[in-house]
């Protein structure tokens, strides 16, 4: 086995073997503590520019197949694991887990102490990272890290479609900005018999307006919503036209940017299926799916704006609704993929306030 | 919602003594409940029979019932109390049938006192077979193809419409008590019998098999405002077919995809709100392997066996968010104790694979039945905490305690060819893993097991790699066995000891190699969030990782050993034990770290200690801990038997052993060394030498005479200890002993049928203290753990007192313990008193004596080891005076769940569990102890007796009393010419009949005495078997027929003795 090391850029870095491809990948190290799911993560366009670390030790477990993916290809820059199932056992497996990270061209690293490496992002935040088959010489890596760190990267220009694509349905209209969409917030959509029309994740408004929507989708999507001054625009010129509007995760991010909401970074992200939050509004919990590095600050809130739903232990804003304006704003994945299905009644709120 | 403010006093129903299906997690999850309740302010009241718990302390509720939970004591302790309401659902089935039984009288409602948490509609749905089978199909679960059926003609019917496998699970058992599955129609009505006989209800579910499939378990919690959380999914090894008691479970699940892991999950979420259940519950599903098809098992709407795996596998304290639950909080408003920071309102993360594995008694139960079905057999478990699969198996089968050193169990199939071993895993069996391991050493592929055994690949292909990697070993031996081999085989979970065997070299050499490297196993913390948030519980395991998560700290720390896994002989009592002397290393200042591997108890609870290091309690195991930790020294006399072995491998290593010397303990189990110092005491000893062969023990018996008492020496819970009448058996016994103990001889006593009493002391190295003395109601022969034990004695003169308590002072300065101690001595008929045994550790009897003399007898110990002294303490020497009341022990069997187990009373124990009576009178005491106890003496009817006949002569006055008192008695050939011969009128029956009539339930009540001899007659054996699949109370000893007749008067004229708590009798408010 090939020998791999991850390095941070703090200087800390973790010895293992390789999987996948061999080769050097730069990114931000994220961990996830979903305990499933780890090939709708990896193919999660949101994970664009990040390499993640799964928190649960055995990945692979169940083998890959054709069904789970959450977009046409995998997203994430490299992908840390404990141990890689070599003997994987399920009825929908059609691949095997080195096999799938070889053909998508991932660079993996096994082996390595996850727990140690959650801590140490835990502590002192997320962080990049380069993953190498090719280099042991730490000194020479961190140069290349570095190097990395001031590069820019267009994450959602990376991800997002060229073209517009329609899905057919008899239902609502409804024009979703692809910042990098997961297939089960389409899935969930069709499901309730909408027509959907993926638009790419700069469009401008016209463009979104010329095809009359009932209601427009933000979707997920990669990397720092402050980055993507025209996309808030655009979502604001939306509002305005009291266009009803639905944010998930990014999506949200942008919403918030657009009515004036401010957003900080948060030091490592919430990354797992397992987060309570708080419906304010009803006094419910449920437990979500999240992935994000981003929130939405309590400072500041304009009027108008009701927060409806809260992260119960770190008490971040999940949610927000509009007083007059149709808007539902969502940290959150409602999609699921990995998670919990609880939120899933949120796509019925949105149809709802669509209204007839 | 936040606390209820119209609850103030809240009745807590404990689960009652230790059976199997129902053991030591109610004791955990019980306790955990009181604290949670009375930290909300809230007054508890307490009901348990069973006295060998943390739960009956008195420090654990506001008023503690010891008493039987019958609804009539029951409902005189609610007449008393007059609590706001009632906690059941986390005293088991006990506490469950209990609620249903406290309801269907109108107590509750007439008192409107509130059944908290679940509702009883909602219990009423979850355990009736039809309401259940309907609120399924109500919510679109599918559920098998099933019946229920209350008569064998009706399950005939049912038989008809599909095909076997047919499974049976009668209606409110626990632990599937009377189910099992049937392959044909003669099994089948045999195991339906059975189950429409154990139901209270007569209610039987027989559903189409679905044997094969994965069976995956979700613990799920529910509050008051509808919000659900899965705290753990598990998926058993095993696949649907085997009791989830009796399997060998992972948690998570492993081989599930998300979109199953959810599909299940959501499932769950719904059954829970259709069911309205409020606190935990546990949902059984079986998932078909080929396809997203699943059905629901079961759902136990109450905190359970797997509950409290799924707390300790995860940090997540289900009892403790019940308990709030069930008093109006909501999970966003209960803290996560783990984290101290988060909400109890989220789903833990694993970041480490969990394996239980269940502890079997068949080492003691030779000849029971060792195959494994739906009917759990387990009397324990272990668990165990791993980075990978293999190493969390490994060190499960480690902590199993079974001497199983070389954990592949390999040797045990050694001598089976391929086809014999096929034919082992066939049908589902105790040790099916190692014939497993047996079979991939072969070179059998995994597919091959698949196909017999249904386990799944995932785990097949686990398995052979740990066989793989260790033939590896064995491959490259001493001279390739590098650092990176040697880390790859501690890093799948291999101890050293394991090692050394596989590349024959003594352990020594490993050791020198793991310092050479070095290699050093780390610790990781559990904290429910796989390292998301930074927690504040020090709960470790150890791993061969790079990070350690203990901080280094120099407070003045004492490591305390645990008993491991429940089983026969090494009960609950033990866990006792190491709670209280861990409670009072903290209240002295010290750090106490506890090391244990049991998840049903209260010492692997995270906050009892100051640390909890859940870890095999192999020498390894500790050792690391000690290396890790530098305590100032160990405690290993509360752990049982377990711990006190550990003792000297310790000492040799250099640790320091508190409390009583390795030397004394040596002193004590070394039976020459023994006898040399009972001999300077002038202590008397039944004669006995120790053998290492036939001929040897032969020699003695000649000298002493027989009968004789035979038992190798170390043993646990009178393991192989037999009464030896005839050379014959004698032999048989030696050629079986050899196996038993290879490193220690077998010890031969002459027997003494005697009156059997027992001490427990305390010793400060000069000075002993004895709360007290108790009894034994059987005479010696019969296991102490066996016996009903009497406290204060009551047939026993000043001068025998006097004189038990000189040899036990004597004793205890002589062998200088410091610490506790246990003497048990026999006393022939000319009031001669000898020394059986003395055990420098604890006893089974120290929880309830230290409950019945308000003697905290662990804590004084504890202290004592600590540096103490009694008279510091404020104790004074000698026999404490004894209480104005009187307590009595009796056993708790569970022959109903071991088919072919022989159930007569004898020097091996065979008891599960223990129940206390305490009155104003002995006859009172006496009554509520058998009561609750399970023995029942009908009020008329008839009684069936036959006796051996070296018993006859001794039995004549004891049934004469049972004549009478008005009982018809129906009586065997020899026994019946006896009985006529003195006088007593009886009916005559044939031994050909007996089984029919008590099937037809012709037979009230059965005296058996067994004719002498381990190999038990034909009828006798079938006899005591029947009268347990029939439920018909069988006794086996004459003294304990005359004690059950001492107080049939109760029995008959339904007189119940009255309630107190305990803190009533100890203040002698009693009248």
């Amino acid at each position: 086995m090939k020998n791999a090391v991850l390095l941070l850029k703090d200087g800390t870095y973790f010895t293992g073997e390789n999987f996948g491809i061999e080769g050097e990948v730069f990114g931000e190290v994220v961990f996830n503590t979903s305990m499933t799911g780890y090939q709708e993560i990896t193919t999660d366009a949101s994970y664009n520019g990040q390499m993640v670390c799964m928190t649960y030790p055995l990945i692979g477990n169940y083998g890959m197949n054709n069904e789970d993916s959450e977009s046409y290809k995998t997203h994430v820059e490299g992908f840390i694991v404990k141990e890689l199932c070599q003997h994987h056992s399920n009825f929908r497996a059609t691949t095997s887990p080195n096999d799938y990270f070889i053909s998508n061209k991932i660079v993996g690293i096994k082996g390595i102490d996850t727990r140690a490496l959650t801590q140490h992002i835990r502590q002192f935040g997320s962080m990049e990272g380069v993953i190498s088959t090719k280099c042991g010489n730490i000194e020479t890596l961190l140069k290349k890290l570095n190097k990395y760190c001031q590069t820019k990267r267009q994450l959602v220009h990376e991800v997002t479609i060229k073209k517009p694509y329609i899905f057919e349905g008899n239902g609502k209209k409804i024009c979703l900005l692809d910042f990098g969409v997961k297939s089960n917030i389409i899935n969930s959509l069709t499901k309730r018999d909408c027509e959907i029309i993926v638009l790419p994740a700069f469009s401008d408004a016209n463009t979104i307006m010329s095809y009359e929507p009932d209601g427009v989708l933000l979707s997920n999507g990669p990397g720092d919503p402050r980055d993507l001054p025209q996309v808030i625009k655009v979502v604001k010129t939306l509002v305005d036209k009291n266009v009803p509007v639905f944010g998930i995760c990014l999506g949200h991010q942008l919403l918030s940017l657009a009515m004036g909401l401010t957003i900080y970074k948060l030091k490592f992200g919430h990354h797992g299926g397992n987060h309570a939050v708080k419906d304010l509004l009803t006094t419910k919990c449920y437990i979500t799916c999240q992935n994000h590095n981003y929130a939405v600050s309590h400072k500041d809130i304009p009027d108008g704006i009701t927060i409806t739903h809260y992260n119960i232990n770190d008490k971040t804003i999940e949610g927000f609704i509009h007083k007059e304006k149709k808007l539902l704003s969502i940290q959150y994945h409602p999609e699921a993929s990995p998670g919990p299905t609880d939120s899933a009644y949120l796509f019925d709120d949105f149809i709802k306030m669509l209204g007839r | 919602m936040p606390l209820r403010k119209d609850i103030h006093k809240v009745l807590v129903i404990g689960s009652g003594p230790i059976i199997i299906g129902q053991a030591a997690e109610f004791d955990y999850s019980g306790t955990q409940a009181c604290r949670a309740l009375r930290e909300e302010g809230i007054e508890v009241v307490l009901v348990n029979s069973n006295p060998a718990t943390i739960m009956t302390d008195m420090e654990t509720a506001d008023k503690v019932y010891i008493e039987p939970i019958t609804l009539h004591y029951v409902k005189e302790i609610i007449i008393k109390e007059k609590p706001d309401g009632i906690l059941a659902s986390l005293g088991g089935q006990t506490g469950l049938n209990m609620a249903l039984e406290l309801h269907k009288d109108g107590i509750i409602d007439k008192l409107s006192i509130e059944l908290l948490g679940t509702s009883l509609s909602s219990i009423k749905k979850a355990e009736d077979r039809e309401l259940f089978k309907q609120t399924m199909i109500d919510i679109n679960e599918n559920i098998t193809h099933s019946a229920i059926v209350t008569t064998i003609d009706e399950g005939k019917e049912f038989a008809k419409t599909c095909e076997f496998p047919i499974i049976i699970r009668p209606a409110y058992t626990m632990g599937g008590s009377g189910g099992g599955i049937a392959t044909n129609m003669v099994e089948y009505e045999y195991i339906l019998g059975t189950g429409l006989t154990l139901s209270p209800i007569s209610q039987v579910l027989v559903e189409q098999s679905v044997a094969g499939w994965k069976e995956i378990e979700y613990e799920v919690m529910r509050d008051g405002n509808d919000n659900c959380i899965i705290v753990c999914n598990m998926e058993n090894v095993d696949p649907v077919g085997i009791h989830t008691g009796d399997s060998i479970v992972v948690a998570p699940s492993q081989t599930l995809s998300d979109i199953e892991y959810q599909m299940l999950r959501s499932a769950s979420i719904k059954i829970i709100r259709e069911l309205d259940i409020k606190g935990g519950c546990n949902i059984q599903f079986a998932l078909n392997p080929e396809s997203f098809e699943y059905v629901v098992i079961e759902v136990n709407p109450r905190v359970s066996r797997s509950s409290a795996l799924a707390s300790k596998a995860t940090g997540y304290p289900i009892a403790r968010v019940a308990a709030k639950i069930a008093i109006g909080l909501e999970l966003d408003e209960i803290k996560n104790s783990v984290t101290g920071t988060t909400y109890a309102c989220f789903e833990p993360s694993l970041d480490y694979i969990v394996t239980k594995v269940p502890r079997w008694p068949f080492d003691k139960f030779n000849s029971a039945d060792k195959s494994i079905g739906t009917q759990m057999k387990a009397t324990g478990e272990v668990m165990a905490i791993g980075r990978t699969f293999e190493e969390s198996l490994l060190k499960a089968i480690d902590s199993l305690d079974i001497k199983l050193n070389y954990q592949l169990g390999l040797e045990l199939f050694d001598a089976m060819t391929t086809e014999q071993l096929f034919e082992y895993i066939s049908s589902p069996k105790d040790e099916t893993i190692f014939a497993i391991f047996k079979l991939l050493q072969k070179g059998v592929n995994t597919d091959t097991i698949h196909d017999i055994t249904k386990i799944d690949l995932f785990f097949l292909t686990k398995l052979k790699n740990i066989v793989d990697v260790a033939s590896e070993i064995q491959n490259a031996g001493i001279a390739w066995l590098d650092y990176t081999l040697y880390l790859k085989a501690k890093k799948i979970g291999f101890g050293d000891s394991y090692i050394a065997n596989l590349v024959n070299v003594p352990l020594q050499t490993i050791l020198k190699l793991r310092e050479k490297y070095p290699i050093h196993p780390v610790y990781k913390l559990v904290d429910t969030c796989a390292g998301e948030f930074s927690a504040v519980t020090p709960y470790y395991y150890s791993t061969y990782e790079s990070k350690d998560d203990v901080i280094k700290d120099d407070a003045k720390k004492v490591l305390v050993i645990g008993s491991g896994p429940i089983r026969i002989g090494q009960g609950i009592e033990f866990d006792y034990c190491s709670v209280h002397s861990v409670e009072a290393l903290r209240e002295m200042g010290y750090e106490s770290i506890i090391i244990n591997n049991n998840p049903e108890t209260v010492s692997t609870d995270f906050d009892i200690s100051d640390k909890l290091y859940f870890d095999p309690l192999t020498k390894e195991s500790v050792l690391d801990v000690i290396n890790k930790e530098q305590p100032i020294g160990v405690i290993v006399q509360f752990g049982g038997q377990t711990s006190i072995n550990l003792a000297n491998a310790l000492s040799l290593q250099g640790v320091k052993i508190l409390g009583t010397s390795v030397q004394s303990i040596d002193d004590s189990e070394n039976r020459e060394k023994f006898l040399v110092l009972l001999n300077q005491l002038g202590i008397p000893l039944p004669e006995g030498k120790t053998a290492y062969s036939f001929e040897q023990a032969k020699a003695i018996t000649n000298e002493i005479g027989f009968p004789v008492l035979v038992r190798p020496s170390y043993v646990l819970g009178g393991r192989a200890m037999e009464v030896v009448y005839n050379n014959k058996t004698l032999e048989e016994y030696m050629i079986m002993a050899t196996d038993i103990s290879k490193e220690h001889p077998v010890l031969i006593d002459r027997y003494i049928k005697g009156k059997e009493i027992e001490v427990d002391g305390i010793c400060d190295g000069s000075n002993v203290l004895i709360p007290g003395i108790m009894e034994h109601i059987e005479k010696a022969g019969v296991h102490s753990g066996d016996s009903i034990a009497v406290y204060p004695p009551q047939t026993l003169s000043t001068k025998t007192q006097k004189l038990i308590v000189s040899y036990t002072e004597k004793l205890a300065k002589a062998l200088k313990v410091v610490g506790l101690f246990n003497i048990q001595f026999v006393m022939d008929k000319h009031e001669k008193i000898y020394v059986i045994e003395v055990n420098p550790r604890a006893s089974r009897t120290i929880p309830i004596m230290s409950k019945i003399t308000g003697i905290p007898m662990v804590n004084v110990a504890t202290k004592l080891i600590m540096g103490q002294t009694l008279a510091q303490l404020g104790y004074k020497n000698g026999l404490v005076k004894s209480k104005d009341f009187i307590a009595v022990k009796a056993p708790v069997f569970s022959f109903a769940k071991l088919n072919n187990v022989d159930t007569f009373l004898g020097p091996e124990m065979k008891s599960t569990g223990e129940v206390m009576g305490v009155a104003k009178t002995y006859k009172e005491a006496l009554f509520k102890a058998l009561l609750s106890s399970g023995i029942q003496m009908p009020k008329n009817g008839n009684v069936l007796v036959s006796i051996a006949n070296q018993d006859k002569k001794d039995s004549l006055s004891t049934l004469t009393t049972l004549y009478q008192k008005g009982y018809r008695i129906m009586a065997t050939k020899g026994t019946y010419k006896f009985l006529v011969a003195n006088g007593i009128d009886c009916q005559v029956v044939k031994k050909s009949d007996v089984i029919k009539q008590i099937k037809n339930k012709k037979i009230n009540f059965i005296i058996n005495t067994p004719t002498r001899g381990k190999i038990s007659e034909t009828f006798g054996f079938s006899l005591r078997r029947t009268s347990i699949e029939y439920n018909i109370p069988c006794i086996t000893s004459l003294e304990t027929t005359a004690a059950i007749l001492s107080v049939a008067n109760y029995f008959i004229l339904n007189d119940k003795p009255p309630i107190y708590s305990l803190d009533e009798y100890s203040k002698g408010a009693i009248k």
